[in-house]
């Protein structure tokens, strides 16, 4: 229990997945405008990454593992994502409407966001079992969500503000990041 | 030929990935922690994406237009896991610098990008060309970013010690936030010099799909994506 608690805070705030290890930038910097889209982002990442992590940790250590084909990792986890995302697209809008109409939109932009790969792979390469994957990946997941929420909360602040001419737009965004990602690194002695 | 040293130089200056259409900035700022690394990853991606231009355009006409993406994304996860596999087996520092940045070229939405904006629509010699452009533009990219950050962070260059002994490294700049803020410097310094880049909205138009912008993107690598996410804005308005 105490080892999946500290995976658990270990991969949302310690190896924070957008701070300190860049994966998942296209979306932290592209829908992070409004606080209400990004949590809309980070509720769907966390629900794509949960369900990826167990399906890419069973399909590796029950078939891959069985027919000693470890190398296919990276296809095999892509392909299964990116059809794993449709499927679930399929499955919420025909049976939780009210769910998909909240997610809808952000789900098919997941497909190649690279911490839904990054996320299996690194399950891979830590040896995670079952339990601890997805532990891992919800807490990956949960940990996006935090970044992306408080950045977009500092944008809106930004938005009212007297930017200089030349920061406006990406370089202002990219120097809040890089401060929230000084303030992650304080947890660094967390575990 | 004439057409093929065209697109070395539409690869390396005037569409170059990383500073003009700003794609592929996970990796980006991810290993450029050393110019070594970014040379690494940039030759890495490089071969990837002359490779996969190469069978992309070679196939173009026998993959159907609907499963498109999906096939495009199989053949570069298998290119992806050749050059894994050789790095690992060739240059062990440098695979275990890249650590799990190698598997994850698969996602750079340059591969992508080129292969759904070129490869799919010209010939293989000219895609082989276009990718091995985009390839060079992507390492000169890194390998600057890479050295700057290195030349700061730890007052060397390629390992070597350039900065007086006096110096004081600024170690900030090797760790995750220095990437952030050589980032931010850079769009600024191109914002402020009317530069062509996709942060300021001069990039060239070019024919990507996705528009080349990464920082305005939602992690949408095709136009379908795009239309998805303009019909939600339209329809909450």
């Amino acid at each position: 229990m105490k080892e999946l608690l500290l995976i658990a805070v270990g991969s949302a705030l310690v190896n924070n997945v957008v701070l300190s290890q860049f994966l998942g930038l296209c979306p932290f910097l592209g829908v992070s405008k409004k606080t209400e889209t990004a949590a809309g982002m980070g509720a769907a990442v966390i629900f794509v990454i949960g369900i990826a992590s167990a399906v890419t940790s069973l399909i590796y250590d029950h078939i891959l593992v069985n027919l000693g084909l470890e190398y296919l990792q990276t296809i095999v986890f892509i392909l299964v994502i990116a059809a794993l995302v449709q499927f679930v697209e399929m499955v919420l809008k025909k049976s939780m409407p009210a769910l998909y109409e909240a997610l809808g939109v952000y789900l098919p932009l997941i497909t190649t966001n690279c911490a839904v790969l990054g996320v299996a792979l690194t399950n891979v390469q830590e040896g995670n079992n079952f339990i601890q994957s997805v532990v891992n990946g919800v807490g990956t997941a949960c940990g996006f969500t935090i970044s992306i929420i408080l950045l977009a909360g500092v944008r809106e602040r930004i938005a009212g503000n007297d930017v200089p001419h030349s920061f406006q737009g990406s370089p202002i965004v990219l120097i809040t990041a890089g401060l929230m990602a000084i303030a992650f690194s304080g947890f660094s002695g967390l575990i | 030929m004439n057409k093929c040293t065209e697109r070395l130089y539409n690869g390396i200056i005037k569409e170059n990935p990383t500073f003009v259409l700003m794609l592929g900035m996970c990796p980006t700022l991810a290993v450029t922690t050393s110019a070594v690394n970014g040379v690494g990853m940039g030759l890495s991606t490089t071969v990837v994406l002359m490779m996969s231009n190469l069978l992309i355009s070679a196939l173009r006409n026998i993959i159907p237009d609907r499963v498109r993406i999906p096939a495009f994304i199989v053949v570069v996860a298998s290119l992806v896991t050749v050059v894994q596999l050789l790095i690992q087996a060739y240059i062990p520092f440098l695979y275990d610098a890249l650590g799990i940045y190698i598997p994850l070229i698969v996602v750079n939405c340059i591969i992508l990008g080129r292969a759904e904006a070129y490869a799919s629509k010209n010939g293989p010699a000219e895609s082989a060309f276009d990718g091995i452009g985009m390839g060079l533009g992507f390492t000169i990219a890194l390998t600057c970013i890479g050295a700057v950050r290195e030349l700061l962070g730890s007052g060397a260059v390629f390992g070597f010690r350039v900065m007086p002994e006096a110096y004081e490294p600024i170690t900030i700049f090797v760790m995750a936030p220095g990437a952030f803020f050589v980032l931010s410097i850079l769009t600024a310094l191109q914002n402020r010099f009317k530069a062509p880049s996709a942060t300021n909205g001069s990039a060239p138009k070019s024919s990507l799909a996705c528009g080349g912008d990464c920082s305005h993107c939602s992690g949408s690598i095709c136009a379908d994506n795009r239309r998805r996410l303009e019909a939600a804005a339209d329809k909450k308005e």
